[in-house]
This record gives C-alpha cells, structure tokens and sequence, in this order.
C-alpha cells in the first residue's frame, strides 16, 4: 500500500485494538478460509437480499400508513379519484405516485422478497443434494428452515399491508385455513384478527408490527446463529487434491475472497434494482381496493405460496363431519397439512436419514448428488411434488391461454400427483447409478492407460 | 504566485500522485502463520500455493474504467432523480442504479479475481468435541448442586413456578379477540324484516330482479364489511327450482338469494355462469373466482364441483308491500369459511 | 345451384306472406340470402332457430337459439368478433377472424334486425368515468374476466381477455350477455353506466404501465417466472462467474 494510507490504517487499527482488544481476532477473521465453490455462493446471495430487504423497507416505512381508516383518494391517479379507500392503500399509491423514487423503491423491495425466497430455495436443494446438513451441521439446517418458514410469513404480511383487490382475497384465504385448523382453529382465528373477519381496525398495526419488527428481528437473530454456526465448524467442502475432512483448503477473506463476495453484493443489488425500475410488479392501482364483497378472477398469491393455491383446488370436496358437526374443513389439506408435512419432513430429515444410514460420523466432504443416489432420487421425487403443486396453481391460466379446459386438468394433476413422484424417483436413482457407472469405467481406462498394459477390457462392475 | 496558479499546481501534483504507478510488491512469503486463539492455539494457517502474480495492468484499468462508469451512473441517478415530471422517471432511476451497481460489482469481481493475490490457504477444521472441557462444564454444573438436600422438590418447584410465570406473561394476549368465545362467528346482521340494499343503499326491488344476470345485496342499516352481510341475488324460473325441504317460500316469484362468501375460503363469489342458449351451454352456476367451487343456485347452492364442502347458505326472501325485498329469516346455516366443531344445519 | 333454388323458393314465400307487397330493403335482401346460405342450418329458416339437434345437409348437426327479437345488435356483434359461424355447435364460440366481410355483415345484421329487436349500439366512452368504470367492471366484470380484463376461466368455459374488444363490441356483449355470460339490461348498468365500463375496459387494453414492462397484468404468476427466470439465472451465473466449478477428476 501507498506510503501515507498504510500509515493510516496501522494507527486505526492500533486505536482500535487498545480500546477493544480486537487485533487478534481481526488477525484471524482476515484469514478466515472459504472453501470456494459457486454453489456455496447461493446462501450469500439470499443473505444480500435481505440486506436489500431491510434497507428499502426501512425507507418505505417512512412513506407508508399501516391504517384500514377510511379516506377519499385524491391524488393523481384518475381510476381512484374520489373514491373511498383505506389510509394504508392510499399511502402505497401515493408511494407509487407522488413520491419520486418511491415506485422504485416499492418494486425493488417486492422483487427483493421474490429472489429472497427463490435464493433460500436454491440453497437449500444445494445444501441438501450434497449431504451439508449431517453432523455436525443438523443445527445449522434446522435454523435455515425455520428462516424459510419466517420468510414465507414474513413476505405474505408484506404484501397484505397494501390492502388491494389481490391481497385482501388472500387475508380472507389465510383466515379460512386458520379456521380450519383443528380444535382452535376458530379461537385462534378470532385471537389473530380480533373479530371474525375482516377483523378489527388494529389488525393492521398488527401486521405491520410484526412486518417490520418481530419477524425480520426473528430473522436477524435466526441468521446470526446460522452464520455464527458456520464459522464455528467452518464450511463444507467437496473431496479432492489436498482437502481432506481434516484440512479444509480454499480462499482467505483477505485478500481474496471479500471483494469476490462484496462484488455478489453488489450484483445483488443491481438485478434488484434493475427489476425494480423496469419490470413492474404488484401494480396495486390497477388491482383497485379490497372489499370483502369483491373478488377478481385469476387472483394468485405471490410465488412462493402458490404451492398452496394449487393444492387448496385440488383437494375433492369434502369437510371430515360427524354427523352434524363439522370436525375438519376442506381448506385444512391444502392450507395446513400439506406445508406442515413438508416442513416436518425438511426438520427431521438429518435424524431420518441416520435412522437408515446408521452414519454418525462427523462429515466435511460433500456428496456429489450422484454419489447418493437414494437421498437424490427422494429429494427429486419430493421436489416434483411440491413443482406440480405450483404448477396446478396456473391451471386456470393454462386454461385461459392454450385451451385446455380446467376440469380436465385438474383431473390429471391429481393423477400427476400420485404418479409423477415415484416415477421421478425411479429415474432419478437409475440416472444417478448410470452417471456412476460411466465414471467407473472411465476411471478404469485411465488406470489401465497409465499401467501401460494391453490388459482385457475393463470387467463392468456393478 | 497568483490564487489560480498555485491552485493548479495543487491539482496537478493531487493526480500525479493519485495516477502513478507502482511497482507489484511481491509478496513476502510466510512459510506458515501460526495464529494464537484467545485462549489456546487453535488454527495452523498453511501459506501454499503459487507465489503472487506479476502486476496486471490490464485488469487495473479495466477496474478503473468500471469503476468510473459506474460513478457516471450513480451521478445519473441523482440527476434524474432531481428532474421533475420525466416521462418513464422510475425506469431510469432503475436503469441508472442499478448499472452503478452492475459496473461496481464487475469491479470488485475483477479486483478480487485478477488483482489480488489468488492463493489458497489450508486450515484445519478444528477438534470434533473437546472432552476435557465437556467434563469441567458438568462438573461446575454438578457442584452446585452440592449443598442441596431436596434437589427434585427444589427442580419441581422451579419449573413450577417458571411455566406459572411464562403463563402469566402470555395471558394478556388473550386481549388480542374474542379467543373464548366464538359465538361471534355465527352472527350476521341478517333477521327477518331487514331490507336489501344495493351498494349505494338503495333499496332492491323484487321488479329489478331480472333472469339471467346477478345483483349484490346488503343488509338495510348495517356495515357493508362484515363477511355475513353481502348477498348474491338472482332470479331464475319458478318452475326450474329444486329447494332442499323445508324452504317452501324462500324464494318468492324465483328470486334467490345467497351469501355472497364462499364456504370454502372465504372469496367473494361474484361469478354467475348463465346460459344464453341452454341447449348448448353448462346450466346456471355460481362460481367462485379463488378456487373454483360451483354452487347450483336452482338447487340450494349444492356444491356442482371445487374444492367447497357445504352449499352456500340460502336467505330466505319475502316481497313487501310496496314491492322491496326484504328477508324472511336468518340464514340456513353458518356463513363463510367453517370451523372445529361448526354445525352443518 | 341448391342457395338459388333456396333463393327462390324464400322469394315466393316472402310474396306469399300477407302484407308483403312493398319491395325489400336490398341490404335486408342480401342478408337474408347470406343467411340462408351460412346461418340457416343452425338457427332455422326465418330465425325461428332449432332447439333440437337436427342432422342437416353436409353433415351438420344443427342447434342453435331462434333469432327473432334479438336484433341487428346481436348480429353484429356475433359476426364482428368472429364468434359465429361456429363449427360445432357445442363449442364455445371463441374470438376469431369474421369468415363474412363487413358488407356480408352489415347485410345479415340488417336482415336480422329485421325480425326485430335492438340495434347496434352507439357508446360514448368518453362521457364515462374511469372512477366509475373500474367500480363497476370490478363488480359485475371482474369475477369472471379479471379486474384489468385478462380473461379467466368460468369452470366449463373461458371468460376471454377483452384486449381486443372495440367500444361498440364490449356495449354489445353487456346487453346480449353471450354464452354464459349474464346480460345486462339498461335497467340494471345503464346507457352512462355502460359508456364508464366500456371507458374503463379501452384503457386496461393498454394500461399505462409506471412500473416498466407489465408482464401481462396477471399479477404473481409471471412476477414469479420472472424472479425465477431471469433474476434467479442472472444471480445464479454471477455466482458461476465467481466461483469454481468441479473440474474433471477432482473428487
């Protein structure tokens, strides 16, 4: 460094260490080793998302009104004008009207919140593809799901605070498959929106609270760990040359890697803000203000529930009854029973696979998907799943753009659904043995070039 | 020396010295750095790996080129950002953004994989546990429980008092709604004699009913917002009704009226599916947009087809007088999305 | 040779029909024997219709509702939007290229309008209200064809999107209420009422869009696609570009 700079650096740091001690710790987080994969960058770029989250959010929160108080609409979009709305969908088109960088702003943190979740999906597979998430990592996954679940609920309130057409069916949705949860659905339903529903007034001081507080709180802190976690037993990493499960090989945060990760930051935040300027998303002025009386065909929740719109058409239907009495809605399976079986499955699945492993050795090395091939063969038929879910969740605007008519395809999602998963798994195991075996046998040429010998061909082993 | 003069010789030494160049210092190789915990040796850096590359000055400017355009670009921003009444203003504020921060991540990407060094260092990952310290951890543990002669009592006690005390805490949230009683869910503001209304609150005449379109309606005198007042009305043949038992009368000259919530979900049903020609066309249904559940309204909204498990519930109608509508009684059973233990009647 | 044969036989029955003795309109003429030769399979001769299906010449199998008090409305509208001639009668009648020309058109909506009922309708979007409009459309439109007029789907038919529809097309659908839709008389959406809607559905055919590109006015579906599609891969080859990949025989 420059003569004079590196002067300056030694007495910060020097100021700094005699107030806080901090030289020796500094000295080893500069050369904190990151094994250096692409896929270990997935996390990250969910982790600068958030970032993106908090800081658009935080200057929304300085625009927006979290009120459902009734107000008249005079601004400068003409549809509106005079009519009756809620303080909190006024102040989101005001945002989007008469504040300058306020729609940009309002697109980028809602396409912050899509990519938030498309990241942490990402990662996750990654994660659980390549074995990440056995001992002495279990922790460590458990909180990444639990980050999920927060996310989804986190981006659902998000979105309700605008009270437009769209959202409100969606709080209506919500409040029938809490209802439908049971013994206490009903209670709790009433505990939540205070009355039934549309509820109280201050539900919406409610949401916003937990919106903008509790749960990215609860993020912050889930995130801490999870990060805190990782250094602690350090990052995983895939076999080969000199890394072993002892040696862990890779780039230092200096000099290396922090600008390669400051740089994923900063793509981060370019995609965002370019999808915040020029795709529009979540136009609430076309949508116009919720009513409990009015609804809109093609009505969808953001992406990352459309799994459960998908399967609250599926299901048949049906309430479980006994006699008169109602013992579990229809809105149940879809709404409840298929995301909590999902969630159980992703918490456990450390201590599921040990139950079949019996494997309770400490693992650094990843697998290779192929090398797994059972644990791949079930996340992909789970995968194709939950996909077919979402995707029956567009049925009707298949049905709208190419023809096919609804019935018919909810028919054959409901087959799919029993069908697509266990041939998905079948295939993916065959593949994965397949890939094995290539290499096998590629590995035997090598070896038998490298002796030398005209030796027989290379026996297949199974 | 003039002002001006001295100040460009002030300027040209500042570029001179922010432009020139270096020689790369090579860097100097640690065999190893053993780094000291804060309390025990923890880690063994191992430098390896190839020594560090020559200068490379093509990456430098190219750096510094990205860098600068991007500078231009956050520059564009504020600009745009200060004009008034721009035509397409929030796409190029997007536009000028978020390239400052395309050309600054290039940057730093550049920077960090062709203008610093590139070696790998190696680190051991640590013990898998630290028997020594797990035993002098259970052990302080254990000693304080020493003087104690009742240690389950005391153990009872304690998680006695912590799950009152956790009880305690949370009770105020029971503030929060009517958690205990949820009769509130079986009431509507629907009873006989009360008016239908239009949105506006005009009263809704058995005359303006006409056959093969749909109306909304509420309750005279009451919140247009709660889930049990909006109604779906429409009128069909008298001779094409099917009514469950006991509904003789509902629906006077063949106008029906039903809540306007799905029992599924809780949308607004505000879909009516009604032939033009019958021969050729689904029969007349009520559909709800969500979900798609189809409710017969000939037939007392039974339940054609979706995910719904029980009919609309049906308003039973009566004509006044002077011809408005107004309703007969409460409704056949509870309106909205159902609950734990609702009945069906 | 069978249309003239046809032709002439309609002729002698229009003479024969008391009270017909004044010479016909030539636009009412043309019409009817346009159609007689497209229409009459299906809705009868004179309009009457055929309310049973009934095996005709060519192998059509004819129903279709009588026309008589429907007006040169519905012709118009019928024929203007390609909905009709329709193949089968069971199908819903889709948004097609007329297989008549504007003056064929023209001919068999006077001919129509001839056995009675409305004409075609003459809106004024531009003494409606956008503020109206929007309520409106979101009450009576938007259950069925989505609240920017998208299209959606009915369960056991498609509300079609409305992004081609012209000023004159969307008053004649309201009134007719086609297919399964309900219609709507000028008691209940009146004459200004319908010029808000029609207002209202001419602007959301090309909404003004301050967010950027609108992806199709649905709403999470494409949101989705393309928070997945591109944002999802650009991150994602970002990543590719910063990271290693496994080489060959590195395990």
């Amino acid at each position: 460094m420059v003569g004079g700079a590196a002067l300056v650096m030694r007495r910060a740091v020097r100021f700094v260490d005699q107030r806080a001690g901090s030289a020796p710790l500094l000295r080893k987080a500069l050369r904190y080793v990151f094994p250096d994969h692409w896929s270990f960058l997935l996390g990250e770029i969910a982790l600068y998302s958030f970032v993106v989250l908090v800081a658009t959010g935080v200057y929304l929160t300085l625009f927006f009104e979290p009120s459902i108080k009734d107000t008249v609409y005079h601004g400068s979009y003409e549809p509106l004008q005079g009519r009756t709305i809620s303080e909190a969908y006024r102040s989101v088109v005001d945002i989007s009207f008469e504040v300058k960088a306020g729609l940009l702003i309002r697109q980028t943190h809602h396409w912050a919140a899509d990519v938030f979740v498309v990241a942490i999906v990402l990662h996750l597979l990654r994660v659980f593809f390549t074995g990440a998430f056995r001992k002495p990592r279990e922790l460590t996954w458990i909180i990444g799901v639990l980050m999920l679940m927060t996310a989804l609920l986190e981006g659902f309130l998000g979105y309700s605070l605008a009270d437009d057409l769209l959202s409100g069916m969606g709080l209506a949705i919500a409040y029938s498959v809490v209802m439908s949860l049971p013994l206490v659905g009903a209670n709790l339903a009433l505990l939540i929106w205070g009355a039934p529903f549309p509820g109280v007034p201050e539900l919406w001081p409610r949401m916003y609270v937990f919106h903008v507080l509790v749960l990215p709180i609860a993020i912050g802190v889930l995130l801490s760990i999870h990060l805190a976690l990782i250094v602690a037993r350090h990052h995983t990493q895939f076999g080969g040359g000199r890394r072993t499960e002892r040696r862990l090989v890779g780039l230092p945060l200096a000099p290396a890697y922090a600008p390669r990760t400051i740089g994923l930051a900063l793509a981060v935040a370019s995609v965002l803000f370019l999808l915040g300027g020029l795709v529009q998303i979540n136009p609430i002025w076309l949508w116009g203000p919720y009513e409990v009386s009015q609804a809109t065909n093609g009505a969808q929740p953001d992406w990352y529930l459309g799994w459960l719109i998908g399967a609250l058409r599926l299901v048949p239907g049906f309430d479980v009854v006994i006699g008169d009495y109602t013992l579990v809605p229809n809105a149940f399976w879809g709404g409840v029973a298929l995301p909590l079986s999902l969630f159980a499955l992703l918490l456990s699945w450390p201590w599921l696979e040990r139950l079949v492993t019996r494997d309770t050795a400490f693992h650094n090395i990843l697998d290779r998907p192929r090398d797994r091939p059972w644990r791949t063969a079930i996340g992909a038929a789970v995968v194709s799943w939950v996909f077919l879910a979402f995707v029956s969740g567009s049925a009707d605007r298949v049905d709208v753009l190419l023809h096919v008519p609804y019935r018919t395809q909810i028919w054959l999602y409901r087959v799919l659904l029993l069908a697509l998963p266990p041939a998905t798994l079948l295939v993916t195991w065959r593949f994965c043995l397949a890939l094995q075996q290539s290499e096998r046998v590629e590995a035997e040429k090598r070896a038998a070039k490298a002796a030398g010998a005209d030796a027989s061909a290379p026996s297949p082993t199974v | 020396m003039s002002v001006l003069r001295f100040l460009r010789r002030v300027l040209v030494l500042a570029l001179l010295l922010v432009l020139r160049r270096r020689r790369g210092r090579r860097q100097s190789a640690i065999p190893s750095e053993t780094l000291v915990g804060l309390h025990t040796p923890t880690h063994v850096y191992v430098y390896t790996g190839t020594p560090a590359r020559e200068p490379d000055l093509r990456a430098e400017l190219l750096v510094l080129v990205l860098l600068g355009v991007g500078t231009v670009c956050a520059v564009a921003f504020v600009v745009v950002h200060a004009l008034d009444r721009l035509p397409r203003q929030t796409q190029l504020l997007g536009l000028s953004l978020g390239l400052a921060f395309a050309l600054f991540a290039a940057a730093a990407i550049v920077f960090g994989t062709r203008l610093v060094a590139q070696d790998e260092h190696e680190e051991n990952y640590g013990p898998e546990e630290h028997e020594q310290d797990q035993a002098g951890v259970a052990h302080i543990l254990d000693e304080t429980g020493d003087r104690i002669t009742r240690k389950r009592l005391l153990k009872l006690a304690a998680g006695g008092a912590a799950g009152a005390l956790g009880v305690a805490l949370l009770t105020p949230a029971v503030s929060l709604g009517p958690v205990l009683d949820v009769g509130a869910l079986s009431r509507t503001p629907w009873r006989r004699g009360r008016g239908l209304v239009d949105r506006a609150g005009r009263p809704l005449r058995a005359d303006d009913i006409e056959i093969g379109t749909f109306y909304t309606a509420f309750p005279a005198g009451a919140s247009h917002d709660e889930i049990g007042s909006p109604l779906i009305v429409v009128r069909l043949e008298p001779a094409e009704l099917d009514l469950p038992p006991g509904r003789k009368g509902w629906a006077p000259e063949g106008i029906l009226a039903y809540s306007k919530i799905c029992t599924h979900a809780g949308c607004a049903i505000n879909l009516y599916r009604t032939p033009l020609f019958e021969p050729t066309a689904p029969r007349a249904a009520l559909v709800c947009p969500c979900h798609y559940s189809t409710f017969d309204p000939a037939r007392g909204a039974k339940v054609l087809f979706g995910p719904a498990g029980r009919p609309l519930p049906q308003l039973p109608l009566e004509i006044a007088s002077g011809g408005a509508l107004r309703a007969g009684g409460p409704f056949s059973g509870r309106i909205g999305p159902a609950w734990w233990g609702v009945r069906r009647s | 040779m069978r249309g003239g044969v046809v032709i002439g036989v309609a002729a002698l029955a229009c003479l024969a029909v008391p009270g017909v003795g004044a010479p016909e309109d030539p636009l009412v003429e043309r019409g009817r024997n346009v159609y007689t030769a497209s229409c009459v399979s299906c809705h009868g001769p004179e309009g009457q219709g055929v309310l049973s299906p009934t095996r005709g010449s060519g192998g059509i199998v004819g129903l279709g509702p009588p026309l008589r008090g429907v007006g040169a409305r519905a012709a118009d509208f019928y024929l203007r939007t390609g909905y009709m001639p329709l193949r089968d009668p069971s199908d819903q009648p889709r948004r097609q290229r007329p297989l008549l020309s504007d003056r064929e058109i023209d001919a068999v909506a006077a001919y129509v309008g001839s056995l009675g009922g409305p004409p075609v309708p003459k809106p004024h979007p531009e003494r409606g209200s956008l503020r109206e409009g929007l309520e409106l459309f979101t009450e009576y439109c938007a259950g069925c064809h989505q609240v920017v007029g998208e299209g959606g789907v009915v369960n056991g038919a498609v509300a079609p999107p409305l992004g081609r529809a012209t000023a004159v097309q969307i008053a004649e659908a309201v009134r007719i209420g086609p297919y399964v839709m309900p219609r709507f008389s000028r008691r209940h959406i009146s004459d200004r009422q319908l010029d808000s809607i029609v207002r209202y559905v001419q602007a959301s055919q090309d909404p003004e869009d301050a967010g950027g590109w609108g992806i199709g006015h649905l709403g999470p579906v494409p949101e989705g696609m393309v928070a997945w599609l591109i944002a999802g891969s650009a991150l994602v080859l970002v990543a590719v570009a910063i990271g290693k990949r496994l080489k060959e025989g590195d395990e």
